[in-house]
């Protein structure tokens, strides 16, 4: 398969990234608009790395607590058990539930972790040029989007149960400090899978010149090349 | 799929026909789709348009079925738990509620916004489109509208919340015996709708009602 092609930011043209219409961008007039939806165009998502790292840095920090802070207290007359998210996987995978056991060890900490690294790996690949299978990374790209949500999962399953089983006497269930970390960890790695720019990826098959302007939209200085780039006019 | 021009064209001003790929920015020359098919670009293989067979009508008919479904779904509880005469009922407004009172304000609202408010959103802001472009209207502040729907699209989650009532009653059918409610049973019905709507509808016609300031934007 051939990976070079004629792409919009080589020809000058900007593709909204809200109403999609190609446009050209206005010269100098600073912040170019969208002609149709006046939506602010880029040709890249501006200074999409840096953002998006600094957000997929914050969900690793929290991934810690997230998993190892208690997610649901559950106490009855004859048990109490207080569970994290890997803990109450093996609990119900014990109880005989196993297919329920496998959906959440699949929602809760599998998709997480493999956003986490996806994400890493796609950012680290981009700022190194990379021109390795464009077309694989793209398609991961697609599926870090597609699976993030499923992990709200296990919030929506504490908060049901927490609001159900309030019967004082017989059994209480409470969500856990885990939970708030792990859903901020879900909303985190949401906003950076969004943040991130797919196009990136393509970059690298461009002529020069082009590849730098896009690299330099995404906040990322290309510092070897700038040196000897034309000046404009 | 669409096709692109040779390398090494240069082009003074972006045809109409022409789109850029969102997720690789290969330019493709647009083809005119058969109804039901959808255009593929050629590099990376993104999706770039379907051609939905009356996406307008049958689009305004499954809003307005589930936003029928929706309403029963928010109002009626969705299960109920029983165990030796003591026992214990919930809506979705409930649970929210619930997890409030329990100082949970951060998942409580997480869940409140994913659930409730974006879905309703959704649901009315999709009604003030398509009524008025049915009947041949361009309401105002659609630009802004599309913009805000296409934002809040990701976080409108209830296809999870479906599958956490079904893990939710897994995990209670061991120490109590079950009541299903009514929103149960919408909650599906909204599950499958939202889904079907997220196929008939089709942004791309709706932005095809606004016209450009300028032909092509070029400001020269």
């Amino acid at each position: 398969m051939k990976y070079e092609g004629v792409t919009a930011a080589s020809q000058g043209l900007c593709s909204c990234h809200v109403c999609g219409l190609l446009s050209r961008p206005a010269q100098n007039q600073g912040k170019a608009h969208c002609p149709r939806c006046s939506s602010r165009l880029h040709l890249r998502k501006h200074n999409c790395v840096g953002q998006c790292w600094a957000l997929l840095i914050a969900a690793y920090i929290l991934y810690l607590p997230a998993n190892l802070l208690i997610m649901m207290e559950t106490g009855s007359l004859i048990s109490y058990r207080r569970d994290t998210i890997m803990s109450g996987v093996i609990y119900l995978w014990n109880s005989g539930s196993m297919g329920v056991a496998s959906i959440v060890f699949v929602a809760s900490i599998l998709v997480p972790l493999f956003k986490l690294i996806a994400l890493t790996y796609l950012l680290l690949t981009v700022q190194k040029k990379s021109r390795v299978k464009p077309g694989e990374r793209t398609r991961l790209y697609r599926v870090v989007e597609l699976v993030g949500r499923w992990s709200m999962l296990d919030i929506y399953v504490v908060t049901l149960l927490a609001a159900l089983v309030q019967l004082h006497s017989m059994a209480t269930v409470k969500a856990g400090p885990g939970a708030i970390f792990f859903g901020a960890v879900v909303v985190l790695t949401m906003f950076a899978a969004m943040r991130f720019d797919p196009r990136l990826i393509w970059d690298p098959f461009q002529n020069g010149e082009t590849l730098a302007k896009c690299r330099e939209e995404a906040g990322l200085p290309n510092l070897e090349q700038q040196q000897d780039a034309p000046a404009p006019q | 799929m669409l096709s692109t021009p040779r390398p090494g064209t240069k082009m003074a001003r972006p045809p109409r026909t022409y789109v850029a790929c969102p997720e690789c920015d290969l330019l493709l020359r647009e083809i005119d789709l058969a109804p039901g098919k959808s255009a593929v670009c050629c590099r990376c293989g993104a999706t770039l348009y379907h051609n939905t067979t009356d996406s307008l009508y049958r689009t305004l008919a499954l809003v307005t079925a589930t936003v029928i479904l929706f309403t029963i779904a928010n109002i009626y509880p969705i299960i109920g738990i029983e165990n030796q005469g003591s026992g214990n009922v919930t809506n979705l407004y409930g649970a929210v509620d619930s997890l409030w009172d329990q100082e949970m304000h951060f998942i409580s609202s997480l869940v409140f916004i994913t659930t409730i408010v974006v879905p309703s959103l959704e649901l009315a802001m999709l009604l003030y489109l398509l009524l008025p472009l049915k009947l041949g209207l361009v309401p105002p502040g659609l630009a802004l509208i599309l913009r805000f729907l296409q934002g809040i699209k990701p976080w409108g989650m209830v296809e999870v919340f479906m599958l956490g009532i079904l893990v939710a009653l897994v995990k209670l059918t061991d120490d109590f015996s079950i009541i299903p409610g009514v929103a149960l049973w919408s909650f599906g019905g909204v599950t499958l709708m939202m889904s079907a709507i997220a196929v008939t509808f089709n942004p791309r016609d709706a932005w095809s009602h606004l016209e450009c300031r300028t032909a092509d934007g070029d400001q020269k």
